[in-house]
């Protein structure tokens, strides 16, 4: 199709906590990137950088930042924040350049090095702000909007606490041998059950923690591709979309929805159209896909996603776990890297990781966690601020 | 709280009430009639109308329990958290005339075990945090069947 890009390259810097600069992380991780294809940096045109807001100004120039740090070129630069999805926006940034034919060969990088604990809104008092607002005013916390999706799960679908462990549990295996995982540790159902809880129904081992890591990738249009390599995978669809207004779910960082009594709210949720507009461009759909990569920041958001992807009907996502279909082996393995529960949330670079993870399985490269083969795959991401993340990735 | 504290609210504009009772103030756009919550001061959200008056409307003081969670941990600035921190729940309340979720901190004393998604719950003002001078209130939900004491 004319709206594919190719992915020439991908790398990471593990995820952790190493007390570096996310500039070292982003570099690293594109240097790995340049090597996977074979290219040099005199080879590429632009770089897009995922911003994170949490690094002073180097972080809101992240483009300029990888750009400088790797040796300037006098490459062209955008730097892209969306909040989680920020990765996203950076990956989109640079396929439009090339779709536009504006340029053949693009670098993206993201890169975060995150403060301990819960997240917190950036500093100074800012009483216009709503991310300011919702902790001030009602002390709504990230792990509190989780917190009400998993107990509305609950009473909607039956959902159990047990049920939402075993999320854990199958991440936790997943990531066992990720070498870029920074948990790699198998947990018991029994030992998730009996860590603090946070935001009732869900516990520490359940919530992902804050991580630094840098993820990048090198990609290029489909006639530049085709001279360096034989098979490149492919960029098939991105959705960067934002709700319909009146958007009816809560949603950080809000502290509520629109109203829908003079509108009435549309037919397809936010949640459940974000992965729809990356199917729709690919001209695949939820049928086609041998896995995905879900953003689960909870144990229990991981089931909300098979549903708003279409791996199944709302209310079937604890059967889709209990019989295995999300496991690797299974029919339709979810978070085969082990997500963000084996590598906690560094947040511009998280949704490239998805992409390098959906790359390594399409390419048979996924050692101790391959999904045997895999043609297609998808990810699905949300960034505060009404952000939609997806990308499906083909061979 | 202490009644020699003067009371004022921890954001202007977006609640009245005081001695227990409260209501919201939302806003009604003059154009298409739509309903925002917190109040809407520049232009309306509705993509199909370019209004950019508001009128306050007072919200439903009354919803349905959407969801409910709570916090066992100390949430960081600008939450302003007592000492020792004291642990909270939220409740996420569907309005149904104005058909819109309100996040709210549920009123201490409370226990998670008494809440169940689809309860009734009712508005009352209650202090968010204090300083030495004064008490700053804030917007809270209570399960509709409590009696609030003053």
């Amino acid at each position: 199709m004319a709206s594919e890009v190719a992915i020439l390259g991908v790398g990471m810097h593990p995820w952790g906590k190493w007390g570096k600069s996310f500039v070292e992380y982003g570099v690293k991780a594109a240097r790995q990137a340049l090597a996977d294809a074979g290219l040099e940096l005199k080879d590429i045109q632009f770089i897009s950088g995922g911003d994170t807001i949490r690094n002073g100004y180097p972080g809101f120039v992240a483009g300029a930042t990888f750009a400088q740090a790797l040796g300037w070129t006098g490459v062209r630069v955008a730097s892209s924040y969306g909040a989680c999805a920020s990765g996203t926006q950076a990956i989109n940034a640079a396929r439009t350049q090339i779709l536009a034919g504006l340029c053949d060969v693009a670098l993206v990088v993201g890169a975060d090095a995150a403060p301990k604990g819960f997240f917190a809104p950036v500093g100074g008092d800012r009483p216009d702000d709503p991310d300011w607002q919702r902790f001030r005013l009602v002390g709504a916390t990230n792990p509190i909007y989780f917190g009400l999706y998993a107990r509305r799960r609950m009473d909607v679908y039956g959902a159990t606490e047990s049920d939402f462990a075993r999320v854990k549990v199958k991440n936790a295996r997943h990531g066992l041998n990720n070498p870029n995982a920074r948990y790699r540790k198998e947990v018991s159902e029994e030992e998730v059950l009996a860590s603090p809880m946070v935001s009732d129904p869900l516990r520490l081992l359940e919530i992902c923690a804050t991580s630094d890591g840098g993820a990048a990738l090198v990609l290029s249009s489909m006639d530049f591709a085709r001279k360096h390599c034989s098979d490149p995978i492919k960029i098939a669809g991105i959705s960067t979309i934002t709700p319909n207004y009146p958007s009816t779910v809560i949603e950080m960082p809000n502290l509520s929805t629109d109203s829908a009594a003079v509108v009435d709210a549309p037919e397809v949720g936010f949640r459940d159209s974000i992965a729809a507009a990356a199917y729709e461009e690919a001209g695949m759909g939820p049928e086609d896909m041998s896995l995905a990569e879900v953003y689960d920041l909870s144990s229990a958001l991981e089931l909300d996603w098979y549903e708003n992807i279409g791996l199944c009907a709302a209310g079937d996502a604890e059967k889709l776990l209990r019989d295995g279909d999300t496991a690797v082996g299974g029919r339709i393995p979810v978070n085969p890297s082990g997500g963000l529960s084996c590598f906690g949330e560094a947040i511009p670079a998280q949704a490239i990781a998805q992409v390098c993870e959906l790359t390594w399985q399409l390419q048979s490269s996924a050692t101790g966690r391959q999904v045997e083969g895999a043609t297609a795959g998808v990810s699905a991401n949300q960034g505060l601020f009404g952000h939609g993340s997806s990308v499906v990735v083909k061979r | 709280m202490t009644t020699s504290k003067s009371e004022q609210p921890a954001i202007e504009g977006w609640f009245e009430g005081s001695g227990g009772k409260a209501y919201l103030l939302g806003s009604r756009c003059k154009s298409c009639g739509a309903v925002s919550f917190p109040p809407e001061t520049f232009y309306c959200k509705n993509p199909a109308c370019s209004g950019s008056d508001f009128e306050h409307t007072p919200l439903s003081t009354r919803g349905k329990l959407w969801s409910f969670t709570n916090s066992c941990y100390k949430p960081p600035a600008p939450y302003v958290a007592g000492d020792p921190f004291v642990p909270y729940i939220v409740a996420a309340v569907e309005l149904e005339k104005e058909k819109m979720v309100v996040l709210g901190q549920v009123v201490p004393g409370v226990a998670i075990e008494e809440l169940r998604v689809g309860m009734e719950m009712s508005l009352v003002s209650a202090e968010l945090f204090s300083d030495e001078d004064s008490s700053y209130t804030i917007w809270k939900w209570q399960p509709a069947g409590a009696v609030q004491e003053n």
